[in-house]
């Protein structure tokens, strides 16, 4: 599709951000949620491969190690489909701030390292519309690598990239796969002018960076809740602090 | 058994040996997958609900073997991957429709790359009973963007021989009553709005799906078979059909 919801006409704005399992985009798109409903704006938060009705689906396939690279692609395409067509779409239309923690261009790194042709994968998520901004949290590959294997002694399969066959061992090739997937983000993000922050900074530093940046490119007072409507979610909940995980 | 020597065989042991045909996929076909080394047959059987597909295709499959070709049988929603989250999703109607369309195109991915794909390679007859054809004429009905499903749908082989049993819809119906004295809420495309009358949205949706299945014949160039005949007359023409197939005709 290639434009962004501005473009369309959308009342409603998407940010997203993008970047290397442990880069700390998480975090940063947390805080900035936080903000952002601090201030009493309409603000609604999505994950990758997070949909309810795809989920059974995914860690079977994962679990079962069933999965190839087309079909881990299309899986989480429907994924994708589902939160966007039900939630995503719907919200921008009726004007919200829509957060997401990874976007289209999470497949377009990942699925075509994994060996899917490049304008199959594009073609897949035609239908969808380009974020207004893009975050990409740029860390360097070892303190990427090294918050993710402190944590975890153990790497499942496809996190690992191990269907690739990329190294037998599950620690090197995580860190060969990860590394192939850097270089397609550094591709997208000249090609999709992806606001680059530097993820080797300390967590406030980065999002005073992130702040700053939509406040100088969306008004935000025109995402005000109005206080009639209530509140979906509670204000308050203690999730901030959990430790870096690949995704799957 | 005597080694070294050829075994003489009698013709009426003598089991044809289908002649190789040169494969290619649609589009860009599936990662690290050659071509080349799929030796087997692929042949499809398209058509509506109550068109005799799986009737035809359990009676080809009798002859076929008979014949001494392996056979496998593939077809839609039976994936170990999808089909009963897909069949799950169906039930409750909560999908929107691009979502449906890719579980679909995940559902047939992973059927291609675990069944047909090895199948092929191991020199079996593959028969499906519907493939790619029928899921993109339900999204086309359904407007979805033609472009869009020929990407997706790139990974699909092409297949040998596409039988396409055409049943007008008034005879659909009346085999539909005939088995389930029902007729099916997605084959009567409900899901449209076109009318709140089962009977009536039935033909509607089935008079629409043959209106872009005839489309599609013209890219795909798929047989058009009359399904309005008996089993036996359907089936005739397609033993026929296919023998020309494994012949190389």
């Amino acid at each position: 599709m290639l434009k962004t919801f501005a473009e369309l006409k959308f009342p409603g704005r998407l940010i997203a951000v993008e970047g290397l399992d442990g880069s700390g985009k998480s975090t940063q798109i947390y805080l900035l949620k936080r903000w952002l409903q601090v201030q009493g704006l309409k603000v609604y938060f999505s994950e990758w491969n997070s949909s309810e009705l795809v989920k059974a689906a995914t860690s079977k396939g994962k679990k079962r190690e069933l999965l190839t690279p087309t079909t881990f692609s299309l899986i989480h395409a429907t994924d994708f489909a589902d939160r966007y067509e039900r939630h995503l779409a719907p919200l921008l239309r009726a004007g919200y701030l829509v957060l997401c923690d990874r976007y289209i261009f999470t497949a377009f790194a990942r699925d075509v390292v994994r060996g899917c042709p490049h304008e199959w994968v594009r073609g897949i998520y035609d239908f969808a519309a380009l974020p207004d901004l893009t975050f990409f949290f740029k860390a360097d590959l070892e303190i990427s690598l090294q918050r993710i294997l402190d944590g975890r002694p153990q790497l499942k399969y496809f996190e690992a990239g191990l269907d690739l066959r990329l190294s037998t061992d599950p620690y090197e090739s995580f860190r060969i796969f990860q590394g192939q997937i850097l270089e397609q983000y550094l591709a997208l993000s000249t090609e999709f002018n992806f606001l680059v922050v530097d993820a080797n900074r300390l967590v406030e530093a980065q999002q005073s960076v992130v702040r700053e940046l939509i406040a100088q490119r969306i008004d935000l007072a025109q995402f005000k809740r109005n206080e009639s409507h209530g509140v979906a979610e509670p204000a308050i909940r203690n999730s901030l602090w959990k430790q870096a995980e690949p995704y799957e | 058994m005597e080694t070294g020597r050829a075994v003489r065989i009698k013709s009426k042991n003598r089991v044809v040996v289908p002649r190789p045909s040169r494969r290619r996929f649609y589009g860009h076909g599936i990662p690290r997958v050659d071509v080349e080394k799929l030796a087997g047959k692929l042949i499809v059987v398209e058509g509506a609900d109550g068109s005799g597909r799986s009737t035809q295709i359990a009676r080809l499959v009798e002859w076929l073997e008979g014949c001494g070709h392996a056979t496998v049988q593939v077809g839609l929603k039976r994936s170990t991957l999808v089909s009963e989250e897909l069949e799950q999703a169906q039930n409750g109607n909560i999908l929107s429709r691009t979502t449906l369309s890719l579980f679909y195109a995940t559902d047939f991915a992973d059927q291609l790359e675990n069944i047909i794909l090895p199948a092929l390679k191991a020199g079996f007859i593959v028969l499906a009973d519907r493939y790619i054809y029928t899921l993109m004429a339900r999204d086309m009905v359904r407007g979805m963007d033609e472009a869009w499903l020929k990407n997706i749908y790139g990974i699909a082989p092409v297949p040998d021989a596409v039988f396409y049993l055409n049943v007008s819809p008034e005879e659909l119906v009346q085999r539909n009553f005939a088995k389930n004295a029902a007729l099916d809420y997605w084959e009567s495309g409900m899901d449209l709005g076109l009318s709140r009358d089962l009977f009536d949205s039935f033909v509607k949706y089935q008079t629409a799906v043959q209106k872009v299945f005839k489309r599609l014949q013209a890219t795909y160039g798929f047989t058009i078979v009359n399904g309005n005949r008996s089993v036996e007359a359907v089936n005739q023409e397609l033993k026929k059909k296919t023998s020309s197939v494994l012949a190389g005709r």
